[in-house]
């Protein structure tokens, strides 16, 4: 790993911001050659220069080694959660209670759960319903959180007055009070119920953070010199406020990935989640947290899947969000 | 403030490191010369504290300790004995007197008379009381007349509560019942004081009973203080100064409260941790029967279950289920594999016998043979339902379809289907919504045979929630019910119970346990059947 | 500024009339309650009724909830099953979480905050690695094992702490359950200010403030915490709310009897007053918090202004 850079050292070389309030980042992988491009910032600039962000951000991603681990991981899971017979050769529903809770034996190297099922084979089996769930619902939570709290944040007044206040009163509803009500009635055994119950609760955080970022963003003088010389709205909030005010977004839902897969296990404890016999991560981890004085090992896997799964989103999440900051270049 | 509060924390820590225990609070002191408060687990009623309004044991708790009725069963055998009853007689099991003992009086000097069980129990039968527990009193003559179907009743007294003098009330029932007098140590046959009435608020704030205990506090929501009532007159007077009940919300943070040395019992221990209590306990553990049973019961009122040929099916779901894996598995053998549909709790004596045989146990080969007899399963599967918002259904309910899978070996045939919330298994339960066997948990009222049968599987019964129907089994339980002689009426109901085994409306699933756990401050801690720590009985140093 | 507040106070209205609708409306949904009164044995059907008449539930759904707002504004919340006035609830379970919510959120802003900073500071550091596999744990390790956990050690297994909070949860007893309720928040907020630290950190006023010769710490605190520290602050407005109702885990975990327990339980019971009466509460709770946190934008950035 290079350097990291420390501003408040005296001597360092730096790229000089050219505009607003925002500096460079410290971008500390990519550091020579941002340093060698030293592009204009994107802003007040012609079209072209703000078309070059997106193949920018590309171009820069694809060398940068924290995007390709990350990706790689990412493809891993994907294709765990869809042939997940690649790597195990069980079957997760076939349970021998007489081994409940028991240690590693040869052919089961995680051991078992409560019900006699094998671990290894419940963790792989987990990921496809866990990763649907998650990665559906965050892209779903951030993209209508992030337009919804964007508009508001943007146009103000009247729009931020109805938005913000219909975001509260779905801040309001308990998350056990909406799941009972609302996927009780459900008797499909797909995801997709629990995906868009999870976006439905969910939106209103990312969307207080994007409106925040948003309302600060637009004060930037670049913004405010684009209004000035007519830019309209949409180019102005896509080109000119979206990519500043992004990096909250992207840090709160990559995490927020995390705590949607743990999500899920609450539904299921409350009897309105996925509907057996789905197995999923959330479900398992839930089972094992309760046995944690007896048998910890029923928690150790699938929580570690769901690590690993949450570790590969923050390191995309910080590998795109250093791309897309056209401060940067 | 926020100094003071860090001294305090500061204090705490020093104290806790010096090896004192008392930080915050904690239990009062007292040595062993009866002067002892117990501190107690506790959950917060369900409802307001009123003998005929409360059906669930953490309101009985407290009434077992506030209020004598005319009958008390006895802790060790479960048996009716007389408490504040002199007698109860009959000649034709139908009409009885009632005889009141000398001396018994309320914790306010007011005597006990036979108006104070007339007027409790009027009031209970009163539709206008809205007491859970009204249907107790539905076999007494003039019921209908203050629990009319609907509208408003006529009277506020039923015509077969007749108060002879202070100490002499006559019963008259609508049918022979003549186990009857064996069922008064109910809870909801409780003495009312006229306190009750006149200020009903005030009662409800801080209750008046005629038990060994009175109430010092009550903070409705976090806890009661039970005070040793020295005016009691009683047989069983308290052997302990009194009792603390601390509300817990999780029963698993009362048994880290115990082990932490923060309470003194624990009347409940928590599933997870059944496997660490002989560690963290040692014998200071009981795990006995306890008048509880649960069964699957099958929805009778869908034909697909109920069509001839169909018993052969339930009793072959019946045999798929491993029982004894189970219990020991999944429950650490807090359950007991069941082999009836009454309780191991009742003893041999009271009627409990093994009626199921062959039928409880695990047969692989019989269950799939069973099914494919009686013309396979509905469908090709079956469903349990539940409400997993309590006890641990979620985890059996997922060991018996797994059981009923490996036993049939065809694949994911048995789905469990989690309902979220009780109220709402409740609702689908009662309007006959259910299309495959649903859970069933009944504990008994009393320690009565009749008790786990006619409620459940008589003809349009009032928990008869599979719509079973048969004329034999009606017979034998109205004849029970007639004999006078009680061994000859637990026959009869043993003989009911082997219909129950050809038709197997529901499938007995075990026994299940009371549990409980105490400090070593703690000596005689013991629990009734209705896995209830008999307070009066624990003595403290 | 003033007409903005006013303005934004009045948009409560709506809001209330909105949240309580439609609360009322899921309790509703969630069916009929009399039947779970009896336990385990079926309700008798004339006691059923009475109860259903005199808590209007054999009105239809319009009636029912004018009832209860009738009843709201003349200060009566109505009545929990157990026979407890919902303001009685209310008065006992909300200073509980109210104290539980201020320890966790000010444990999420020293901690979150710092740690942010100094992982923002040292991108790629071993701090910043350690900070990021804990923050993984955080995540998916559920509250539920944390907190047993915690409690098991500190308050069983070494006494340093009470295991449990006792009912009148004064602040030195909700530090431990405090810190369990801000775990996961604690991992966004640290998340979120090392990123806004990273991304200002360069900035020419902070070089600025370097080459003024400026020591270190004013820099860190006076300008480039206060340039970082927007998103962060949303956050932990929108988390204000969070905290004081989903506390359900933890304050089953440590025995606290607040909003969160009698939250559930009235869920649980389909209990509509005590549903409705607390989250009307929070949801005024979180018109509050985000007005603050708006107000806060203006003095964070002072080019933010509101008319």
């Amino acid at each position: 790993m290079p350097e990291p850079y420390d501003p408040l050292q005296p001597g360092e070389k730096e790229v000089i911001a050219p505009t607003g309030q925002g500096g460079p980042m410290d971008l500390a992988l990519e550091e020579a050659q941002s340093l060698e491009k030293t592009l204009e910032p994107a802003g007040p600039g012609p079209q072209e220069k703000a078309r070059s962000l997106w193949s920018d951000a590309w171009h820069q991603l694809r060398r940068n080694p924290v995007f390709v681990i990350s990706l790689l991981l990412i493809l891993f899971l994907v294709v765990i959660s869809i042939w997940p017979q690649l790597i195990a050769s069980g079957d997760p529903l076939q349970c021998d209670l007489s081994k409940s809770q028991q240690g590693s034996e040869p052919g089961h190297p995680f051991g078992f759960d409560t019900q006699g099922c094998d671990v290894y084979t419940r963790t792989v089996y987990g990921a496809q319903a866990s990763i649907t769930v998650g990665i559906c619902a965050t892209v779903g939570a951030a993209l209508l959180g992030s337009l919804l709290g964007g508009l508001a944040g943007f146009f103000g007044g009247w729009w931020d007055a109805v938005l913000s206040r219909v975001a509260d009163i779905f801040f309001g509803i308990p998350v056990i009070l909406g799941g009972l009500v609302l996927l009780s009635v459900v008797t499909s055994t797909t995801v997709w119920p629990v995906v868009g119950f999870i976006v439905l609760l969910g939106w209103p955080q990312i969307a207080r953070i994007a409106r925040g970022s948003v309302i600060t963003a637009k004060q930037n003088d670049y913004v405010q010199a684009a209004r000035a010389l007519g830019a309209g709205n949409g180019r102005m909030l896509l080109r000119h406020v979206a990519p500043n005010a992004i990096a909250p977004v992207i840090v709160v839902a990559t995490i927020a990935l995390g705590t949607y897969i743990s999500l899920e296990a609450t539904l299921s404890f409350l009897g309105v989640g996925l509907r057996p016999p789905t197995v999923s991560w959330g479900i398992d981890i839930s089972n094992a947290a309760s046995q944690i004085r007896n048998a910890p090992h029923m928690l150790l896997w699938p929580a570690g899947a769901l690590s690993i799964t949450v570790l590969a989103f923050i390191m995309l999440g910080d590998a795109v969000r250093d791309a897309l900051d056209p401060k940067l270049r | 403030m926020r100094g003071a509060t860090h001294a305090k924390w500061a204090a705490c820590a020093v104290a806790v490191a010096l090896g004192a225990t008392a930080c915050g609070g904690g239990s009062d002191g007292g040595g062993g010369d009866g002067a002892g408060i117990v501190s107690s687990s506790w959950g917060d009623p369900q409802n307001p504290l009123e003998p005929a309004n409360t059906n669930e044991v953490q309101g009985g708790k407290v009434l077992d300790m506030l209020f004598r009725g005319l009958k008390r069963y006895d802790p060790e055998t479960g048996e009716a004995v007389n408490m504040v009853a002199e007698s109860i007689e009959s000649t034709d099991q139908q009409n009885f007197t009632v005889t009141l003992k000398d001396g018994w009086k309320f914790s306010n000097d007011e005597p006990v008379t036979a108006q104070s069980f007339v007027d409790a129990w009027n009031y209970a039968a009163d539709v206008r009381s809205k007491q859970n527990n009204s249907p107790f009193f539905s076999n007494i003559v003039g019921y209908e007349d203050v629990h009319p179907e609907s509208g408003d009743p006529k009277t506020k007294t039923m015509k077969g509560l007749v108060v002879k003098d202070a100490k002499t009330f006559t019963v008259a029932l609508t049918d022979r019942f003549s186990t009857w007098p064996d069922t008064l140590g109910y809870q909801a046959f409780s003495p009312l004081p006229k306190s009750f009435f006149t200020d009903h608020a005030g009662w409800l704030d801080k209750p008046v009973g005629n038990g060994p205990y009175t109430v010092d506090s009550y903070t409705k929501g976090s806890g009661m203080k039970l005070r040793k009532w020295d005016g009691y007159t009683g047989p069983d007077k308290a052997q302990n100064g009194g009792v603390d009940l601390k509300v817990y919300t999780d029963n698993n943070t009362a048994y880290t409260d115990l082990i932490a040395g923060n309470l003194d019992l624990v009347d409940d221990v928590p599933a997870q941790q059944l496997k660490n209590v002989k560690n963290d306990l040692g014998d200071r553990y009981i795990n006995q029967p306890a008048l509880i049973i649960q069964t699957l019961t099958f929805p009778l009122y869908d034909p697909g279950w109920s069509k001839a040929g169909m018993e052969k099916v339930r009793q072959g779901i019946s045999r798929a289920i491993n029982r004894e894996e189970i219990t020991k598995q999944i429950f650490q053998d807090t359950r007991t594999p069941a082999k009836d549909w009454t309780s191991s709790a009742l003893g041999e004596k009271g009627g409990f016998k093994d009626m199921c045989g062959d039928l409880c146990t695990y047969d692989p080969a019989a269950a799939k043979k069973l099914i494919e007899d009686g013309g396979g399963l509905p469908g090709g599967k079956v469903t349990v339902t539940s409400n997993v918002d309590t006890g641990s259904h979620r985890v059996w309910m997922d060991a018996v379809c797994n059981s009923i899978n490996n036993a049939l070996g065809r694949g994911p045939v048995c789905t469990v289907n989690p309902v979220g919330t009780f109220a709402d298994y409740r609702n689908q339960q009662s309007s006959y919504k259910l299309t495959g066997p649903f859970r069933s948990g009944w504990q008994g009222d009393y320690p009565l045979i009749q008790n786990f049968l006619q409620p459940l599987y008589y003809t349009g019964a009032s928990s008869n929630y599979g719509k079973f129907s048969n004329k034999d089994f009606d017979k034998l339980v109205d004849e029970a019910n007639a004999e006078s002689d009680t061994a000859k009426a637990i026959a009869k109901f043993q003989d009911a119970e082997k219909i129950l085994a050809q038709q197997m409306p529901s499938i007995p699933l075990w026994y299940q346990n009371g549990s409980a756990g105490y400090s070593e401050r703690l000596s005689d801690v013991k629990l009734n059947q209705f896995s209830v720590p008999v307070y009066d009985q624990i003595k403290v140093g | 500024m003033g007409r903005y507040v006013i303005r934004r106070l009045l948009q409560m209205i709506p809001v209330f009339i909105g949240s309580t609708f439609l609360i009322f409306l899921m309790v509703y949904a969630l069916g009929d309650p009399v039947a779970a009164l009896f336990g385990d044995k079926a309700p008798d059907p004339a006691t059923a009724a009475r109860i259903r008449k005199d808590l209007y539930l054999d009105q239809p759904l319009w009636k029912q909830y004018l009832h209860y707002m009738g009843q709201i504004f003349q200060g009566d919340f109505g009545t929990a099953f157990n026979g407890q006035p919902v303001t009685e609830l209310m008065a006992s379970a909300f200073p509980v979480t109210l104290r539980l919510t201020i320890v966790a959120i000010l444990i999420e802003i020293v901690v979150g905050i710092t740690l942010g900073v100094v992982s923002g500071l040292r991108r790629g550091q071993l701090v910043d690695t350690s900070l990021l596999v804990l923050t993984l744990v955080v995540i998916s390790v559920p509250v539920f094992v944390t907190g047993y956990v915690l409690q098991f050690l500190l308050g069983v297994k070494w006494g340093w702490v009470r295991p449990t909070v006792s009912s009148d949860a004064p602040f030195n007893e909700l530090i431990l359950p405090g810190v369990v309720l801000a775990l996961v928040s604690l991992a966004y907020v640290t998340r979120l200010s090392r990123t806004s630290i990273a991304e200002n950190v360069k900035a020419d006023y902070v070089r600025t403030a370097v080459a003024k010769g400026l020591p270190r710490r004013r820099v860190i605190t006076r300008h480039l915490l206060r340039n970082s520290l927007i998103p962060v602050v949303t956050f932990i407005g929108t988390d204000i709310g969070a905290l004081m109702g989903g506390a359900i885990i933890t304050e089953r975990i440590f025995n606290i009897h607040g909003v969160g327990y009698q939250l559930y339980q009235g869920i649980l019971r389909n209990n509509a007053p005590t549903v409705v009466g607390f989250v009307t509460i929070l949801v005024i709770v979180f018109l509050l918090a985000n007005l603050l946190v708006d107000l806060l934008y203006a003095v964070l950035d002072p080019r933010i202004r509101y008319a």
